[in-house]
């Protein structure tokens, strides 16, 4: 795998009416890494991450995913880009009225023209991947809180995405059911080879799965270090980095 | 023998290299986009040149993931269906990682828990009814608690959240007063020029004013501004509860030891029953504007006397019956709106049925009870 680009963010400025979030914030993710987006509460992971799939068009700056310009496409180029894609949000978003099997299906049915059981065997193969077989006719509303991000997963990979967004996949979880959410990105990451673009402020989640991190900071409001968890921890000049990989509580002035 | 097929990302040639043995190789992407397309054009190959051996060749293939797995699990059943025989040539090891993975025959086992849809007729009735008798239940103890509520608020009054019951009077009362204004004065135009259309006949002009007081203050004032009510804020309290209730908001108020009826319903039903019979007041006079409108401008009445008719038909007790019924209204409204948002569980659909429940109950129990109203008045 080349260390090839499937997505750059250039000179990013989000903002929500006259309140900047986001200022100049360029990074790239290359193909097939597991790339973590962190930051204390409210430095604005989640904005970014709702830039990058195009959810909100930026102020300015451009965002490119697989060589398709999404802020200044048209929606034929959008499309197809979004067929590339897979989203688990935060609240894994699964559809209330609909059965695990027919969230799942959801995506497949729209983009392919496959027969009813071949769309069974699918859901139940995705449904078997994050260790939910067993749970198709179950509705949402009937699952736990790691059941229901798993299922929200399975049906982001429903159509084996090239880039996987993962919103907070850990946020709110047992320390056994993170860890087990946690190998199964890795477990995905290397069974499909898909990029993975994940927001997290687990640290254990990030030592375990990141590859490499960029950190968003609230006062500078944009990127304040960029490389592989380990190494950041330990050598980073920035003492607000260290204080975060560290779990240091703020120093007393 | 050979031909070649051509699909979007992907194509396949088939070789026939002795009778009946087919050897298909397949170049391109084996994904998503390409799966339902090579199934077809297997099944229809197989179909037509039913073979006894098949070959797939995947030494050209660029991509596979589990819909490519798909493809080979269908032909494989295809083939097996005609008792042929059936073999990958996977000479780059593609489909390795994959099939690790996957195993189809444990696929075909029954998912556990069977959908309701194919339950029997006895089945469904009987859920039906346990349903109906567990919301039954539901509905008696929160008539229990609202009552409970106001005898609280009778020795306590401090537990009124007043200022949220100033919000919804605002919200029930004062932003429906445009479109009650505008409904109700349509309506006594309307009234008063259908009307007049038979009583010019016998000379009866006069009898317009009277015909529009009468009919707009005892019966159609107090049910339109209930409908309009009921389809405004019945609708909006049931949203608002169920919504509540659907993310534990209403669990978070009991843990802190209020009292979720109390909260939640009573400023809700002060502030209609303060409200609602103002506004029917106002739909009321706007009723008899509307009719003055036509009386003046085309029964060629004066103003005064269209006035002085009306004031003489409208008894204080016509008034008072109208308040009367616009205030059962007003309990009915926000009872059943509070009732059907805590009657709500599951998901985003649970809520708009609960908002749709509570607007169809409500305006049948407004008829409903006008009926009541009118029996009881003829035996008065």
């Amino acid at each position: 795998m080349g260390k090839e680009p499937i997505i750059q963010v250039e000179n990013l400025v989000a903002q929500y009416g006259e309140d900047v979030i986001l200022d100049h914030v360029s990074f790239e993710v290359f193909t097939g890494e597991i790339f973590v987006v962190l930051g204390g509460s409210g430095c604005g992971k989640s904005t970014l991450l709702r830039h990058m799939i195009g959810l909100e068009t930026p102020s300015s700056g451009n965002v490119t995913i697989d060589k398709v310009n999404i802020t200044t496409c048209d929606d034929h180029a959008r499309y197809d880009v979004l067929r590339k894609i897979g989203v688990l949000f935060q609240s894994s978003a699964l559809i209330g009225s609909m059965t695990l099997a027919e969230n799942i299906a959801l995506p497949i049915l729209e983009y392919t023209s496959l027969s009813k059981s071949a769309i069974e065997k699918i859901v139940s193969l995705k449904l078997t991947m994050v260790d939910l077989n067993g749970y198709e006719n179950y509705f949402p509303s009937e699952l736990s809180g790691g059941m229901k991000k798993r299922a929200g997963l399975a049906r982001a990979l429903a159509l084996n995405p090239k880039i996987l967004f993962l919103d907070e996949p850990t946020a709110g979880l047992d320390p056994i059911t993170s860890a087990e959410i946690d190998e199964l990105v890795l477990h995905i990451n290397k069974s499909i080879d898909a990029t993975m673009v994940i927001v997290t402020h687990e640290l254990d989640s990030i030592f375990m799965i990141a590859q490499r991190v960029i950190m968003l900071d609230k006062q500078t409001k944009g990127v304040i270090a960029q490389g592989n968890p380990e190494d950041l921890k330990e050598n980073s000049l920035n003492p607000l980095v260290r204080q975060f990989f560290n779990r240091w509580s703020k120093p007393l002035a | 023998m050979m031909n070649t097929s051509k699909l979007p990302s992907c194509s396949f040639d088939i070789v026939e290299k002795e009778r009946g043995a087919l050897t298909v190789h397949i170049k391109g992407k084996m994904d998503f986009q390409s799966a339902s397309l090579l199934i077809k054009a297997f099944s229809t190959m197989i179909k037509s040149r039913s073979p006894k051996f098949l070959t797939v060749g995947l030494e050209q293939v660029t991509y596979f993931d589990d819909y490519g797995a798909l493809v080979l699990d269908e032909v494989k059943r295809l083939m097996g269906n005609l008792n042929h025989n059936f073999k990958i040539d996977d000479p780059h090891h593609i489909t390795d990682k994959i099939l690790s993975f996957i195993n189809f025959e444990s696929l075909n086992q029954p998912a556990d828990k069977i959908s309701g849809k194919t339950d029997g007729f006895v089945v469904n009735l009987g859920q039906s009814a346990l349903v109906h008798s567990a919301d039954t239940r539901t509905m008696i103890s929160f008539l229990g608690s609202v009552f409970l509520s106001f005898i609280r608020i009778l020795t306590h009054p401090k537990s009124l959240r007043i200022s949220d019951t100033l919000v919804s009077m605002e919200k029930i009362g004062v932003n429906a007063l445009p479109i009650v204004s505008l409904i109700s004065f349509l309506l006594g135009f309307v009234m008063a020029f259908m009307s007049s259309l038979q009583l010019q006949q016998f000379g009866a002009n006069i009898y317009v004013a009277s015909l529009v007081a009468i009919g707009m203050v005892s019966e159609l004032g107090p049910i339109m501004t209930a409908i309009v009510v009921a389809g405004r804020s019945g609708s909006a309290f049931a949203a608002e509860i169920g919504s509540m209730k659907i993310s534990e908001e209403i669990d978070a108020l009991t843990s802190m030891g209020f009292e979720p009826v109390l909260f939640l319903t009573a400023p809700r039903m002060i502030a209609s029953i303060i409200v609602v019979p103002i506004l029917t007041f106002f739909s009321d006079i706007f009723a008899i504007l509307g009719g003055l409108v036509i009386g003046v401008f085309m029964l060629n009445l004066t103003m005064t006397s269209y006035i002085s008719q009306t004031l003489e038909t409208l008894t204080f007790f016509e008034i008072t019956w109208g308040a009367m019924k616009s205030f059962v209204f007003a309990v009915i409204i926000s009872l059943v709106g509070c009732l059907r948002g805590f009657q709500t569980r599951g998901g985003a659909d649970a809520v708009g049925n609960a908002a749709t429940s509570a607007v169809v109950s409500s305006i049948f129990l407004i008829i409903l009870f006008d009926s009541f109203f009118a029996i009881l008045r003829s035996y008065w």
